[in-house]
């Protein structure tokens, strides 16, 4: 499809790419990302932005380019635009999360399959990993849910920022990231055990082990204060 | 273009890569206060003038603050009072909790922890359930949990950090709740990271003389966040999203008692009735104070203080705004991101041109932020892209060298990724920085329960102001979000049991702030609160136009 130029833009110099939004042909300035494109192109956003750096998946954004059959999708805050893209931006994904209570479960297949029996479809076609913009194995990851290996499930799922592109493109109909959303919460909950010096130091605070030491540095005056904090010393911050 | 960048800078970058060996123990000495003081007067923000001026009216009138604060609040509502029928309530709640990041959805968690039924609950929120910078946090979040430390130290460092100007109850509030909510967010499943011996990982941060930084590799703010927002959907708390708050409302004892919400996708307004109100609206990035890009998130305005102070809520500490050291100078595509403070934990250092240190990459952030802007203002030791931004080299692969391959992979995911994105690969060549808008550090004022000045209201996270004293340190505001949000929700069950109903609802304050803006004789009219920011290009704006009322 041609875009008609108008001649507002025919006196433009910049160096531009002409992108399709929902159809719609725009031309923008080729160093700009797919959510600033729109923008430029005057788009006010409301859906499909969020964070605008890549962590919080509201920009989900399904595109094909001109004479290439391939469907891509990648987040519109880090993608730059390239010359004859047709895009289109999920608003919203919808997809079923199970409700459930983390005191009242456990970290095993059996759990996995209650609040999402749908993994058992799995194909293994792979499309959900292919379609990730995060490059997560997430087919990997739902098969490990089956295999109830949660560990596994939960690492491999850590970088999940929750777009829904893989819930959309799954011809199981699995809302992947749901799933990996209890994976990681059973792994975190039941497996990583928290050391007991943290239990210990909330014991002492609830007993009012620090109290007296409070009350003594919030008495200070401000010169004094000054005084402590440059004293204070610093152990060996190279290891965690 | 070599390797993602241009040859003009890949120059600059043979000379970083082949100081590093040279430079590994080389370790800068860090400045005395008088120093600190001195970069901070020549090159912080804070401390020019221009960029700042008092307020014109109010209860803080005459505090001085950034232009584009002082802006939102010398601003007329952004609906017509007249217009609103406040004897239609469409939501009669017990606590409405405005705005669903970190902090409102702690509060709405501990809000039904503490024994308020659920139904008498409404969290509301601009965009939706969790578009906040609490997912953008990378780094971690601090907390006084390891034998060699305590909360009287991290107290110590968080009131150094903001230049002994912090409000103290408020700082033990937040040192002496932090292995609680550490705790607490383990019993939520959070996969904090941990050594082979069971023990949490715990990196330094800019300003802090204990190892104390619990992180979920560079996502812990996004790990913090999916627990929270999978335990709101659990709890079944009602939820409004796209509906923005624009006022909060009153009744004739002048407490606050819900507010007005406006749909964003429908264009209606609503009118929650509340006993409670929790302001979790966040900051002001959003509003590029002093011209700066910005780490914030779309919806990140500063709309909470333009309410509260209509409300008459008593401000703070707002002449202070941090500028983080490390945003993203190049790729254009991702100027002004958050390059997290980690890189630096980990040992990355700050480099000019021709590769030499220039500064202790560690300082409180305001001081670190100022030593890297007096290098690319008043020296010519910076790095200049093709498109002209300034900034120097955070030299990435030292980690490596000092931790080991595959240290980056395995600490710093999103980093790696964000540049790889633009075929740059951090492992090998450092990335460019810097500093960029990054948190508000005043607000309004609150006590430690979370109270603010005005009765009925309340407050937790970025919105507030006083925690942070001048100037927050790393890991302390995902702390925050946590501490107060469960300390407003606590508060706000005890006043649900109260029993105090709330009264006839009035916007008559909100026309009283409309009388004293008038007599500002503003030469142009603005409005607030700004929802959202405005990038549409000028070619755009110059033609939008408004249709008369129609079926459009």
């Amino acid at each position: 499809m041609a875009k008609a130029i108008s001649m507002r833009e025919k006196k433009e110099e910049l160096d531009t790419v002409t992108i399709y939004i929902m159809g719609q042909g725009y031309k923008v300035p080729s160093s700009l990302t797919i959510m600033k494109a729109m923008e430029y192109a005057g788009f006010k956003l409301k859906r499909g932005v969020g964070c605008r750096a890549g962590f919080c998946g509201a920009c989900a954004t399904v595109y094909r380019k001109l004479g290439d059959y391939k469907i891509y999708a990648n987040l519109a805050c880090q993608t730059k635009v390239e010359d004859g893209m047709y895009l289109t931006q999920l608003p919203f994904v919808p997809a079923n999360k199970a409700e459930y209570n983390l005191d009242e479960i456990k970290p095993s297949i059996s759990t996995m399959l209650r609040f999402y029996p749908e993994i058992a479809r799995c194909l293994s076609c792979n499309a959900c990993s292919r379609v990730c913009p995060q490059d997560i194995q997430v087919m990997d990851y739902v098969q490990y849910s089956l295999q109830g290996q949660i560990d596994k499930a939960a690492e491999l799922a850590f970088d999940c920022i929750q777009c829904g592109l893989c819930a959309i493109r799954c011809p199981a109909e699995i809302p992947q990231y749901h799933v990996a959303t209890l994976a990681r919460r059973l792994h975190g909950r039941y497996h990583m055990i928290a050391p007991d010096t943290l239990e210990q130091r909330v014991k002492e605070i609830e007993e009012g082990k620090y109290e007296k030491g409070f009350e003594e540095l919030m008495s200070l005056s401000e010169e004094e204060l000054k005084k402590r904090y440059v004293a204070r010393d610093f152990i060996d911050q190279k290891k965690a | 273009m070599i390797r993602g960048y241009p040859e003009s800078m890949r120059k600059s970058i043979d000379k970083v890569n082949k100081t590093r060996d040279k430079r590994i123990d080389q370790i800068m000495k860090d400045l005395t206060l008088e120093e600190r003081e001195k970069v901070l007067h020549e090159f912080h923000p804070d401390y020019n003038p221009a960029y700042k001026r008092d307020i014109g009216w109010g209860q803080n009138k005459g505090d001085n603050v950034p232009n584009e604060v002082a802006d939102i609040l010398e601003s007329y509502p952004i609906y017509d009072p007249d217009e609103i029928d406040l004897s239609q309530i469409d939501y009669d709640v017990g606590v409405l909790i405005i705005g669903a990041g970190g902090a409102g959805t702690a509060a709405a968690l501990w809000t039904v922890y503490s024994g308020v039924p659920k139904d008498k609950i409404l969290l509301a929120t601009k965009l939706r359930l969790g578009d906040c910078n609490t997912v953008m946090a990378q780094g971690g979040i601090q907390a006084a949990d390891r034998p060699e430390d305590s909360p009287l130290i991290h107290y110590l460092d968080a009131m150094g950090g903001g230049h002994f100007k912090n409000k103290p109850e408020l700082v033990k509030a937040l040192v002496s709740d932090g292995p609680k909510i550490i705790k607490w967010h383990k019993e939520l499943g959070l996969m904090y990271d941990q050594n082979e011996d069971g023990s949490f990982v715990e990196n330094a941060g800019g300003g802090t003389s204990r190892n104390r930084m619990h992180c979920a590799k560079d996502y812990t703010g996004m790990e913090i966040f999916r627990n929270l927002k999978d335990e709101v959907i659990n709890n079944e708390i009602p939820l409004l999203e796209f509906s923005p708050a624009v006022e909060l409302l009153k009744d004739e004892n002048g407490r606050v008692a819900g507010a007005l919400l406006y749909n964003l996708e429908t264009k209606e307004y609503s009118v929650v009735r509340a006993k409670t109100t929790i302001l979790t609206t966040g900051g002001f990035g959003r509003l590029h104070i002093a011209g700066f890009a910005t780490t914030n998130h779309y919806g990140a305005t500063g709309d909470g203080i333009v309410m509260a102070y209509r409300a008459g809520a008593k401000l703070r500490d707002l002449d202070s705004t941090q500028f983080h050291p490390t945003g993203a100078a190049f790729p254009e595509q991702i100027v002004g991101l958050l390059i997290t403070e980690k890189v630096r934990s980990l040992g990355a250092q700050v480099l000019g041109k021709n590769g030499e240190q220039i500064c202790y990459p560690l300082e409180p952030r305001d001081v670190e932020a100022a030593s890297i802007i007096k290098v690319t203002k008043s020296t010519d030791n910076y790095v200049e892209t093709p498109t002209g931004m300034r900034g120097v080299w955070l030299d990435s692969p030292l980690i490596e060298e000092i931790r080991g391959k595959g240290t980056i992979d395995k600490n710093l995911a999103a980093m790696k990724r964000m540049f790889s994105r633009f075929d740059i690969d951090m492992t090998e060549d450092p990335i460019l920085v810097h500093p960029t808008l990054h948190y508000q550090n005043g607000g309004v004022e609150l006590d430690e329960h979370g109270y603010t000045s005005v009765p009925g209201l309340l407050g937790a996270g970025e919105i507030s102001g006083g925690v942070h004293g001048k100037n927050r340190l790393m890991g302390n505001s995902l702390l925050e979000v946590n501490v107060f949000g469960r300390r407003a929700g606590i508060t706000a069950a005890k006043e649900y049991k109260r029993g105090k109903k709330p009264g006839k609802l009035t916007l008559s304050h909100v026309k009283k702030a409309i009388e004293q803006i008038d007599t500002l004789n503003l030469k142009k009219k603005r409005f607030s609160p700004v929802i959202l920011p405005e990038y549409r290009s000028e070619a755009v704006r110059d033609r939008l136009i408004q249709l008369f009322e129609s079926s459009l």
